[in-house]
């Protein structure tokens, strides 16, 4: 059914173009690394491969703030407590497959549990050593932490900068508890030196690739997944909480529930992005729960353009290339320029790059329409023509604001 | 006093903020069917009022009855919502990043819950139900505009149309024609006698002319409590009436 709406004429045409050039670079990135000779001039490195799949995690974990962001209002500044969580699911598989190649040679024992003296596995480590759990734990720990979390912060209607401030703290803690060696996950150095990924090597330029190809497919899985949110029931009320909490609740509607849905959905999403970046980047360790990690999502979602679909994906893709290229030319200044991207956004480009080029868009057609209709001899306004809707899903996400959304109206 | 056939039943309704009684043991009875006009000055605890109804604030004492027998002070916002009782904020309040139509489709009786509304496919009769409201609040030509484009007056409309969409027992309108030139004044007050045939309506307004056109019995509020009951006339005619409104 959903699919069916997917394919009917009018659908919109950005996710479809998304989805379709996702897939397609699942395909042909791959080839050009694998089957390409590396003289050509087609052929792409393999560090490009793993460089972008890196970009290509991100862009999932921003597109997962912007469904709870973007479309509800929440601006979580810990997200990335859920990708992290996500991450160790997968890392903890990588571990178990290490097995007795480590320095230490313990079949059964990570080489940090050797070192910290461990005599036998912990409890929570068991059934890491299959794949099939280390995936569902990947969706579930994300998803059951935002769930209890979301149950009681959105139960007790805590809203705005208040929320923020304690998903700052969420993430915050888990930091400090992972970096504690007893914890079991092997604290400050966290999970690394891993092998094999199903029986690959993780350092081999065909898993490397796979990995790469299994992030595209997944970010377009998760495009489209959250395009049927968005165009669901569901989702006009997702974006009525966010414009009027108090209206949905006198309507009937459980305003809790409907962030709380979304809240977990995000968190799994999150959590996916997560386990798919360990294998890439080979390591997994306390400093992805760094505060300031969640914040650069939210910068991100805010340069492409939040309240849409496409938009955090392009600010993700963009920012990081744009950190690659900065940190290798002024590291000592990529920070300050992150900051004034920020502020620039902020300023500038309330809606983001999606947002800008709607407009831009949209005025053009207003003039081409203004145009023709002079020609032919009749007046149309070019105010009127304007103010058709642009294809943004969410056309008017409000105000960029540090808190929420617009003032609620309660009386 | 019995409570049986009555919608609203509050006796000895008392709410206090930071020891500022909003409301000073009020009593207020509207019998099934009936409509009722609201006065006061500011701060007579209209609003507050409506807050005790709707949940969004709990008495500190007094009874607050729906129905007959329902112990509203029991429930929160959305669950006195789904028992009948519809809301019009002062500040009309729509959900202007949607179409009118998506406005009302959420505001639609039906289930509440998130996999419904999830897997939720518009329905002939939902459609035939929407057509039904968008011709009484007049608004069937701006079916796929949004929200945000209405002009305030239309917007005071698509908000009852949506307490229309819910079906409630109770409608309560908090200063519907606020804003609004003559012309939108005296059909609002048309739509309202309409909505009043079949629905039980506390109106509060501040518009005497649109009070007197509404015809309905009229309570004035003063300091967290009635003042005065009865006719138009009776009540404006009351020394104390007045005297609140006037200053001493």
């Amino acid at each position: 059914m959903i699919t069916g709406r997917f394919f009917a004429a009018g659908a919109d045409r950005r996710i479809a173009i998304t989805i379709f050039i996702l897939l397609a670079v699942a395909i042909v990135v791959p080839v050009l690394n694998l089957a390409v000779a590396p003289t050509s001039a087609f052929y792409i490195p393999s560090y490009i491969v793993a460089l972008t799949g890196k970009y290509l995690c991100y862009a999932l974990l921003a597109l997962a703030l912007d469904l709870v962001w973007g479309y509800c209002g929440i601006l979580s500044l810990g997200h990335s407590a859920f990708f992290a969580l996500g991450g160790y699911a997968m890392g903890m598989y990588l571990m178990r497959q290490i097995g007795s190649r480590g320095v230490y040679g313990n079949p059964i024992l990570p080489d940090f549990m050797v070192f910290l003296n461990y005599k036998e596995l912990p409890w929570f480590w068991t059934g890491f050593d299959h794949f099939w759990f280390a995936a569902i734990m990947v969706l579930a720990v994300p998803g059951l932490l935002a769930f209890i979390f979301g149950w009681f912060a959105f139960r007790s209607r805590v809203t705005g900068v208040y929320l923020s401030i304690i998903t700052q703290a969420m993430t915050y803690a888990l930091l400090l508890a992972f970096f504690r060696n007893d914890m079991g996950f092997g604290g400050n150095n966290g999970l690394t030196d891993f092998k094999d990924i199903l029986g690959f090597n993780v350092q081999a330029d065909a898993t490397r690739s796979a990995l790469f190809a299994a992030s595209a497919v997944m970010l377009a899985f998760a495009v489209f997944v959250t395009w049927a949110i968005v165009g669901s029931k569901y989702g006009k009320l997702l974006m009525a909480v966010r414009d009027a909490e108090s209206r949905t609740r006198f309507l009937g509607w459980r305003a809790e529930n409907v962030k709380l849905f979304a809240f977990t959905v995000s968190a799994v999403m999150a959590g996916i992005a997560g386990a798919l970046y360990v294998p890439q980047v080979g390591i997994i360790n306390p400093g992805e729960f760094e505060p300031s990690n969640s914040i650069e999502v939210v910068i991100w979602a805010a340069v492409g353009g939040r309240g849409t679909i496409v938009g955090p994906i392009i600010g993700a893709l963009l920012v990081n290339a744009g950190k690659s290229w900065f940190t290798g030319v002024l590291p000592e200044l990529w920070l300050f320029a992150l900051g004034g991207l920020f502020v620039a956004v902020t300023l500038l480009l309330p809606k983001g790059i999606i947002g800008m080029w709607d407009s831009w868009r949209g005025n053009a057609k207003a003039l081409r329409a203004a145009s023709v209709a002079e020609e032919a001899g009749t007046k149309v306004g070019v105010a009127e023509a304007t103010s058709e809707p642009t294809r943004s899903p969410a056309r008017n996400p409000g105000e960029w604001s540090w808190s929420a959304t617009k003032p609620q109206a309660a009386e | 006093m019995s409570k049986s056939n009555t919608i609203l039943y509050l006796d000895g309704v008392s709410v206090s903020f930071d020891g500022f009684r909003a409301i000073n043991s009020l009593s207020l009875v509207l019998d099934k069917g009936e409509m009722r006009a609201i006065i006061g000055p500011n701060g007579a605890g209209k609003t507050t009022m409506m807050d005790i109804v709707t949940g969004k604030t709990r008495p500190d004492e007094g009874e607050v009855f729906f129905d007959g027998e329902i112990d509203l002070t029991r429930h929160d916002e959305a669950e006195i919502a789904m028992m009948g009782i519809g809301r019009k904020f002062q500040k009309p309040t729509v959900f202007e990043s949607h179409t009118i139509e998506e406005n009302l489709m959420l505001a639609l009786k039906g289930p509440r819950s998130i996999f419904p509304a999830l897997f939720h496919r518009r329905s002939v009769a939902e459609a035939r139900q929407i057509d039904d409201i968008l011709g009484i609040i007049r608004l069937g030509s701006r079916r796929y505009d949004l929200a945000a484009n209405l002009s305030h007056g239309q917007k005071q409309w698509l908000e009852i149309g949506m307490l229309l969409a819910q079906d409630p027992k109770l409608l309560l309108v908090d200063e519907p024609v606020a804003g609004m030139t003559d012309a939108e004044t005296e059909e609002t007050a048309r739509l309202l006698k309409d909505i009043a045939r079949d629905h039980s309506v506390i109106v509060v307004e501040h518009d005497m002319h649109f009070v007197r056109e509404l015809g309905v019995k009229v309570t004035c509020l003063h300091e967290g409590s009635v003042l005065s009951e009865g006719t138009l006339d009776f009540v404006s005619a009351d020394e104390r009436v007045v005297e609140v409104y006037l200053g001493r």
